[in-house]
């Protein structure tokens, strides 16, 4: 009763611009290919639904891919450079400039390097690259997180670094580690789409070419039912994510 | 170094911090001997501890303890509050020692059910540590200290956070633990009523210099009997150890 009552409000107000979008379509007779009104788009969702799942599938796929390269290379450099503030000091500005360097603008060069006919492995290598720095931040984060205390009761017998590492730093860093991936998660999203849009066409059909395709050709419901599936694909990954955190924060503290 | 009448020791020990000097401070404490250090904040109290237990090096002096305190789980250390791992359960908590220094399996499982019956929570074992009371979460701290049966037992103001029917239950837990396998103890606490009632030794430390201001035998035996805190040599001692402090707290003139 009390999640209903959580859930009316974002429902009512997504109803209500609904409703507004689709008068404001009819009465200004606006022609569909500049703005569709919410029921075309919902058509088109439903005629569509076969292919644009497929995309959908193809995308998703793209993204976890990436959010696994991303997480076992973010996390583990990460692991490696907490055990030196030398080896921190020498990566944290290459992740720095990793990060705000647009992803658009490094595109074209590793479809190069993964060739023309390989633009899979360039949609997962650029969206990897954006997922990498949330995630990297978030476990070296958590790795230096633990409280003094404990890690001077490890000074104390003498634990070796493995063992601080495995007992202590790890455990503390798991709810940063999953906020990070979290937030990567969404950027994974971005990312495989920013990087289909680049990389063209090729064996890759994911959402991000049906929003292309559909563009050209003015189908401009067919485009929104895309994004609609974007939007999905995005809240899924979070919602997943964010459970697992939540869990992990509950096994803490009871809440 | 051997010597069998001492169980750690400070030597002109001084540590020169960012901000100001402590010490030089004399200390020593015998096998089995159970001392409290009283002193205002920043008194050096708690510099004092971590130089026993050989987690800070003094930048002048020595602090020695002998070759039972010094092998690993030799000594222990009890922080202001429990410091458990939030994600391990209470008898994963009271193993760590064990884990850390080499013993593994069953024989730490043991140990560690042994050490937290010994405080009263043999049947809390599962407890995470949100799930316990103040109290309960320092006597599993309690139980981790004593799972390795140290020779040396270091406390930083364990029961500063509790309330005082706590603190009080917890300091004769803390005397009928310390009479089983007779450890050597420094307590370090802001109250003095806690201090006399707890320990044989009251070390005064001066707020100024971080040196030993003054040191009082208290009078009696441990642990105390039913109704000491209303003896008159108990409440004697205690008006004593608070001149002390209040002397050791003026500022140098």
């Amino acid at each position: 009763m009390t999640r209903l009552r959580a859930l009316l409000p974002p429902i009512l107000l997504i109803a209500l611009l609904l409703l507004v979008w689709e008068a404001a379509c009819r009465l200004l007779a606006l022609p569909s290919y500049f703005l569709p009104p919410p029921s075309a788009v919902a058509v088109a969702l439903v005629q569509r639904a076969p292919v644009l799942a497929a995309s959908a599938l193809q995308t998703f796929w793209m993204a976890i891919q990436a959010l696994l390269v991303a997480a076992i290379l973010g996390g583990g450099i990460a692991v490696l450079v907490s055990l030196s503030t030398a080896a921190e000091r020498a990566v944290r500005p290459l992740a720095i400039a990793l990060q705000v360097t647009p992803i658009v603008a490094i595109a074209p060069l590793v479809v190069i390097w993964f060739g023309l006919d390989n633009a899979q492995g360039a949609v997962v290598a650029l969206a990897a690259a954006v997922a990498f720095f949330p995630i990297f931040s978030g476990v070296l984060t958590g790795l230096q997180s633990a409280d003094p205390d404990l890690e001077r009761l490890f000074d104390l017998y003498g634990a070796s670094r493995l063992q601080r590492l495995a007992r202590l730093r790890a455990p503390t860093a798991l709810p940063y580690a999953l906020e990070g991936l979290r937030v990567a998660s969404g950027f994974a999203v971005i990312g495989a789409v920013v990087a289909e849009f680049v990389s063209g066409s090729g064996s890759a059909q994911g959402l991000a070419w049906r929003i292309l395709e559909a563009g050209n050709r003015l189908r401009t419901a067919e485009l929104l039912a895309a994004l609609c599936w974007l939007t999905l694909l995005g809240l899924i990954l979070n919602a997943a994510i964010g459970a697992l955190a939540r869990r992990s924060l509950r096994d803490r503290t009871g809440r | 170094m051997a010597d069998p009448t001492t169980a750690a020791s400070l030597h002109g020990a001084l540590v020169r911090h960012a901000a100001r000097v402590i010490g030089p401070l004399d200390l020593t404490v015998a096998p089995g001997e159970i001392v409290a250090l009283v002193g205002a904040s920043g008194a050096g109290k708690s510099t004092a501890l971590r130089l026993l237990a050989g987690l800070e090096t003094p930048t002048e002096g020595r602090a020695v303890t002998t070759a039972e305190a010094a092998r690993p789980g030799g000594t222990a250390f009890v922080f202001q509050s429990a410091t458990l791992m939030p994600w391990a359960d209470a008898l994963t908590n009271v193993a760590l020692p064990l884990d850390l220094t080499g013993v593994a399996g069953p024989e730490a499982r043991r140990r560690a059910i042994e050490a937290l019956s010994a405080v009263g929570l043999g049947d809390r074992l599962d407890a995470k540590p949100f799930q316990l009371s103040g109290g309960m979460a320092m006597r599993v701290s309690l139980a981790r200290a004593l799972v390795t049966r140290p020779r040396l037992l270091l406390l930083d103001e364990p029961f500063a956070a509790l309330d005082s029917i706590t603190r009080r239950n917890l300091i004769e837990d803390l005397h009928g633990l310390w009479t089983e396998t007779r450890p050597a103890i420094v307590f370090v606490t802001h109250d003095v009523d806690e201090a006399v009632y707890l320990a044989q030794r009251v070390v005064v430390l001066d707020a100024a210099t971080g040196s030993v201001a003054a040191a009082l035998q208290t009078p009696g035996v441990l642990p105390r009997p039913a109704g000491w805190r209303a003896d008159a040599a108990y409440r004697r001692t205690v008006e004593a150890v608070a001149e002390a402090l209040s002397r050791a707290m003026e500022p140098a003139t």
